[in-house]
């Protein structure tokens, strides 16, 4: 994969999600109570009632429905790298039905706060997050699904 | 009660923004609770300071670096950071010696001094640290803010009206605050027309960052009763209590929240755990409550607090809030310093704040801001990684 100006593209967090077509995000599983986790935990589980400290990497849920959402109308501090102009963009924080958990992202670009409402049913996607000399750092994006 | 301490003097540095030296802030603070208590200097046996991150290595070891400033005298010094919970855990440090018996009287204190703008996070490429995530991927603060604002219209039906109306509310009783840094008058139409900071919260629904300090003077209430200052208010609950997994609300500085897909496992958020056990500690309920100081980090997080504090059933706070209830003279005053509408957040000093707001109070000495009888207050605040706490006074 390669953008139009030929670099390459890169996870901007190397290994928190797949980088192919239908992308997902990679969290573990703990082997004892089930208990997912994102970021993956590999170390100890977080269950008060599970001592555990064996996990399997897992994809989790590609598609969920809107908690609740916002937007950033102003530039957020470093480490987030901005576009020049600014431009606002949209986050939703994202049930997964099977996970039982809320995820955040940001909203694909193009898609504003007046196109969403708490219970849309969204997708995982990859968008740019930021260029830098050597490549184009891709992140996972929530995007507003059919289903 | 046997866990009772005494609050013998209150004091706090005006809020602002001038970027001197915290410990300038904290050395004011003090002296005014140590002129209020009427306490020599040299009777304070034990410092508990709240730590601050942003002065350097001083604001590290805050309690030894007042103490310092204030001028050595061989009292014993404690530091604790819990982020905006800093106040009370350097409390709770304090009542503990007292309580063990191993001083009468404590000097508590925290004081900021903060840059302009976003709190950013330490630098560097570092993906184990979730502050540092959630800012390299756009998610401020103000984004969970508006994430909880957003919840409360789509599931109580809250309106821009209503988080409008808490900036009015606050803003009309913290002009009557000489400690306050904001002290203007907002109309609705003010916050209608500031800019949009995370929809559906502008700017004038977001609490600012700034420079200030606090203190307090406290001692067992055989020290107290010994002064003749027996009836003097007292703090009757420090609760700092964490939420339980699997909490379903994605909490600052987190991306995800826990997975709820363990079986057995009861989740408890932690803004609705710590008054339960603060009002347990106290022995009393929320219906013998006057009047509350809760951290309206936002407008809306302001009414969350109050159905938090079962001060309003759940989804109830704003009817509270359009009936006039929470408002100077209403059933139950919320944020009649002012809040962090008008404060602007101070992080070690904010909890003590709090707590100084409510002893001036239950003294009746609050001037144009007093709740008339009032003999009960509770403080809620909130920090990072689930860190809040909730303090509870009486007279």
């Amino acid at each position: 994969m390669s953008s139009s100006d030929n670099k390459p593209y890169a996870a901007a967090i190397e290994g928190w999600h797949t980088m192919g077509a239908k992308p997902a995000l990679i969290g573990t599983q703990c082997d004892e109570c089930g208990s997912y986790f994102f970021p993956k935990q590999t170390q100890y589980c977080k269950n008060p009632q599970c001592e555990s400290t064996d996990f399997t990497e897992v994809e989790l849920s590609r598609r969920g429905h809107i908690w609740s959402y916002t937007n950033a109308g102003y530039k957020p501090p470093t480490p987030f790298v901005a576009d020049d102009p600014f431009e606002p963009f949209a986050i939703a924080a994202v049930q997964l039905e099977k996970e039982q958990m809320v995820v955040l992202g940001q909203v694909v670009k193009g898609v504003g706060v007046d196109d969403l409402k708490v219970g849309l049913p969204v997708e995982l996607v990859l968008e740019p997050l930021h260029e830098t000399d050597e490549d184009i750092k891709l992140t996972w994006k929530w995007q507003p699904s059919e289903c | 009660m046997s866990n009772e301490i005494a609050i013998l003097g209150a004091g706090m540095h005006p809020w602002g923004k001038w970027g001197h030296n915290f410990v300038q802030y904290g050395v004011a603070a003090a002296r005014e609770a140590l002129a209020d208590a009427g306490v020599p200097w040299q009777d304070v046996k034990f410092i508990s300071g709240g730590a601050t991150m942003r002065c350097g290595y001083p604001g590290y070891v805050a309690g030894a670096s007042i103490a310092q400033a204030l001028g050595w005298q061989g009292a014993e010094v404690n530091t604790s950071y819990a982020a905006c919970a800093s106040g009370s855990q350097a409390l709770a440090a304090a009542r503990n010696k007292i309580l063990a018996g191993e001083c009468e009287v404590a000097l508590v204190v925290g004081a900021d001094t903060t840059p302009k703008g976003f709190l950013a996070p330490a630098g560097g490429y570092r993906p184990e640290d979730p502050d540092w995530v959630r800012f390299y991927l756009g998610i401020t603060n103000p984004t969970y803010f508006a994430l909880y604002a957003r919840r409360r219209m789509d599931l109580y039906g809250d309106t821009l009206e209503d988080f409008a109306a808490v900036k009015v509310k606050n803003s009309l009783i913290g002009s009557k605050n000489p400690r306050a840094r904001y002290r203007k008058c907002f109309t609705a139409e003010d916050v209608a027309a500031s800019a949009m900071v995370a929809d559906p919260l502008r700017l004038m629904d977001i609490c600012a960052t700034s420079d200030g300090g606090a203190a307090l003077i406290v001692s067992s209430m055989e020290y107290a009763r010994k002064i003749g200052k027996g009836n003097a208010p007292r703090v009757a609950a420090i609760s700092t209590v964490t939420p339980t997994f699997a909490s379903e609300v994605v909490e600052m500085p987190d991306i995800a929240t826990d997975s709820a897909a363990a079986m057995g496992v009861e989740a408890h958020a932690y803004r609705a755990s710590l008054p339960v056990k603060a009002y347990e500690e106290a022995g009393i309920g929320p219906e013998d409550v006057s009047l509350a100081e809760v951290y309206d980090l936002s407008t809306a997080l302001e009414l969350d607090w109050i159905e938090d504090l079962q001060l309003a059933p759940r989804g109830e706070a704003a009817a509270l809030l359009r009936a006039g209830d929470t408002a100077l003279g209403g059933k139950i005053p919320v944020n009649v310093s002012g809040g962090l509408a008008c404060f602007g957040e101070a992080v070690p000093a904010q909890a003590l704040a709090q707590v100084c707001e409510l002893t001036w109070q239950l003294r009746g000495q609050a001037g144009d801001r007093q709740v008339e009888g009032a003999k009960v207050g509770i403080t809620a605040n909130q920090g990072l990684f689930g860190h809040g706490s909730s303090v509870i006074v009486t007279r």
